[in-house]
């Protein structure tokens, strides 16, 4: 039991930790609330279910192949829809939010809303306890890992990162700097939708593949990111591992707990925002005016 | 007789002078004259239920503006309102056998009761902390509503609720009133002195804090004032679709009214009163293709917002009428010369 609750709590929370360090990003340097960046999250992991059950390609290929085009179509359609209206903060946000349904339409369409299984890259698994760790869990929790380290290790070490950061700052004085602030955007996207479909390629093993996946990791990424602290790394990362936990314990310890899981882990986020308005490890910034 | 015929004059003469002289305001009076006489000529139930559920999603997504469109506070948990009305309307009617005149003002004034208890820790966010936090309300009491099936009825929802009176004629005149109602009295508050405070806080808020106003109040009357709007929609949708389920604490539910209103142009009321009646036909029309149906709602959405950013009424609102630079009154477009002080308008 206790292990059980361990492991769903680090798998789930590393893949909202990946997805909410994606939203937070693009929200700092482009000011973009993305309701569609779980969206993307879903398209990669449909991306790997028609690889590996309709095209019949290795699993290990899928899962990076379906970066690739995923992100692509995070580019063209932030190039397309929300780029001409950067200016309107409120046309942005439902610029998203079509987004999200359209692609979430357009999955319903073309595979229908059947619940659909993904093949594990690694099979098997292995006792601990008397408890079974497959080992496809051990390997999502380890990419994710990886993957955060390097998102840090690009916004704090190379001078991309430095770009995204001082832009995030202030967008204005970034660009008197000599950064295309546009084109540090664009980046950004990328590497935003890139991370969640990243997420969505580890996590597509574990979870069931369907049109409607993508409303409860968005809420969920949503709190996380408001826990954590907007625009704080570590923020997001603790508070991801925290929201997965009481989720994890509400499921394993409450009977009904599958029903309340997210109304627990929002209630925890609201409780720390009475005491602390910025997150845990935000910083209270001075009135924007 | 002459007192009458000289009240009539000038009631004539106000309404050409304040009402014909704008297009903007003979379009608001075609609306109402058209909605007011439709059953004259046709009495098709399909297109009654049409208009009675656009009525009632105009209120809601005129709250929603009155609240997030007007003092900034982006809420993402509209449908908390909404639901929480929806769901006391139909536990009050169905156990206390409450009527619907009883029944939709408690359910609005229990929403009134959910925007204090939100609105009290949410005060103290701002902007997008704000707006994210908002959206886990009604995922919160939808679990809850999940959790307590014997109570709430689970996933199927109260059903069996009182129609809202005998016949859809009647439905229609109720609702279609009370949108009309509630919509004007939306607009006036927004004109008035807290309107104006409202509108000063969005823009900023320190300033108003430094003038000596207490703007935590006056958030809080506008989450009041806005559940109870809400409220008033989620009850007579509730007795109107004669039942309450877990569809109406959705978060697609607090996303669709986003959409109206800022489709139809936030800061106005009457914004997203004309998106409702504009985009839930649309949505109605594309029942030709079900399976396309969504899919080309969020294509309109996504194209039309390309053209015009700030929403569609106001859009077309500056291209028929322009602001005199002088005197900063409203006038045709087609005026060479302002109406009142007589600027020349380019």
């Amino acid at each position: 039991m206790l292990l059980d609750i361990l492991i769903s709590t680090l798998i789930n929370g590393s893949a909202y930790a990946l997805l909410a360090v994606g939203f937070s990003l693009i929200f700092g340097v482009a000011r973009i609330v993305n309701i569609a960046h779980t969206a993307f999250y879903m398209l990669a992991a449909y991306c790997i279910y028609y690889g590996t059950q309709k095209l019949g390609l290795e699993p290990v290929l899928c899962m990076l192949a379906a970066v690739i085009p995923v992100t692509l179509i995070g580019l063209l359609s932030y190039r397309f829809f929300i780029d001409p209206i950067r200016e309107h903060e409120g046309a942005v946000l439902i610029a998203t939010i079509a987004l999200a349904m359209a692609i979430q339409e357009i999955m319903l369409l073309l595979f229908t809303g059947d619940f659909l299984g993904v093949p594990s890259l690694v099979e098997g698994y292995r006792l601990v306890f008397g408890v079974k760790i497959a080992y496809q869990q051990l390997l999502t929790f380890g990419v994710a890992l990886v993957v955060l380290l390097a998102v840090w290790v690009l916004l704090l070490k190379t001078r991309l990162g430095l770009a995204i950061r001082s832009t995030a700052q202030d967008r204005e004085v970034a660009n008197l700097m000599g950064m295309n602030e546009s084109r540090v955007a664009m980046i950004t996207m990328g590497v935003s939708v890139g991370l969640a479909a990243f997420t969505g390629a580890v996590v597509a093993p574990l979870a069931i593949v369907n049109p409607f996946m993508w409303m409860h990791p968005l809420i969920m990424m949503m709190a996380v990111v408001v826990l954590g602290g907007m625009g704080s790394i570590k923020g997001s990362f603790i508070g991801a591992y925290i929201l997965g936990f009481a989720e994890a314990l509400v499921v394993f310890l409450i009977p009904m707990g599958a029903y309340l899981k997210g109304s627990v882990a929002l209630s925890i986020m609201i409780l720390v925002l009475l005491i602390r308005p910025e997150g845990l490890f935000g910083i209270a910034f001075e009135e924007e005016r | 007789m002459g007192l009458l015929s000289f009240y009539l004059r000038k009631l004539y003469t106000v309404f050409r002078g304040e009402v014909l002289v704008l297009p903007s305001r003979v379009i608001v009076l075609l609306f109402f004259l058209f909605l007011l006489l439709l059953p004259i000529v046709t009495q098709d139930p399909y297109l009654l239920r049409i208009l009675i559920l656009a009525s009632i999603f105009a209120i809601f997504a005129a709250s929603w503006d009155l609240l997030s469109g007007f003092t900034g506070q982006m809420n993402f948990g509209h449908a908390l309102f909404f639901g929480v009305a929806a769901y006391t309307a139909a536990l009050l009617n169905l156990h206390a056998r409450l009527p619907p005149w009883g029944s939709i003002p408690l359910g609005a004034l229990a929403a009134v009761l959910a925007g204090l208890i939100i609105g009290i820790p949410c005060l103290r966010l701002r902007g997008t902390y704000l707006a994210l936090t908002t959206l886990a309300f009604p995922v919160i009491l939808s679990g809850i509503v999940f959790a307590i099936p014997q109570v709430t009825g689970g996933e199927l929802g109260l059903s069996g609720l009182d129609r809202l009176s005998g016949s859809r004629l009647t439905d229609y005149y109720i609702t279609v009133s009370l949108m009309l109602g509630l919509g004007a009295i939306m607009w006036k508050i927004t004109q008035s002195n807290t309107g104006l405070i409202f509108h000063a806080i969005r823009e900023d808020e320190l300033a108003v804090r430094t003038a000596g106003i207490n703007t935590t109040r006056y958030k809080l009357l506008a989450f009041c004032l806005s559940g109870f709007f809400a409220g008033i929609s989620g009850g007579l949708y509730a007795h109107f679709m004669r039942i309450a389920g877990p569809a109406n604490l959705e978060v697609t539910m607090s996303f669709t009214v986003v959409i109206w209103a800022i489709f139809g142009g936030v800061v106005t009321i009457y914004g997203p009163i004309g998106a409702v009646f504009i985009l839930f036909p649309l949505l109605e029309l594309f029942h030709f293709w079900p399976k396309l149906r969504m899919l080309m709602f969020a294509l309109v959405i996504l194209l039309i917002l390309l053209y015009m950013p700030d929403g569609l009424l106001p859009w077309i609102r500056d291209k028929i009428e322009t602001e005199c630079p002088r005197c900063k009154i409203r006038n045709v477009a087609t005026r060479k010369a302002c109406r009142a002080c007589t600027a020349q308008l380019d």
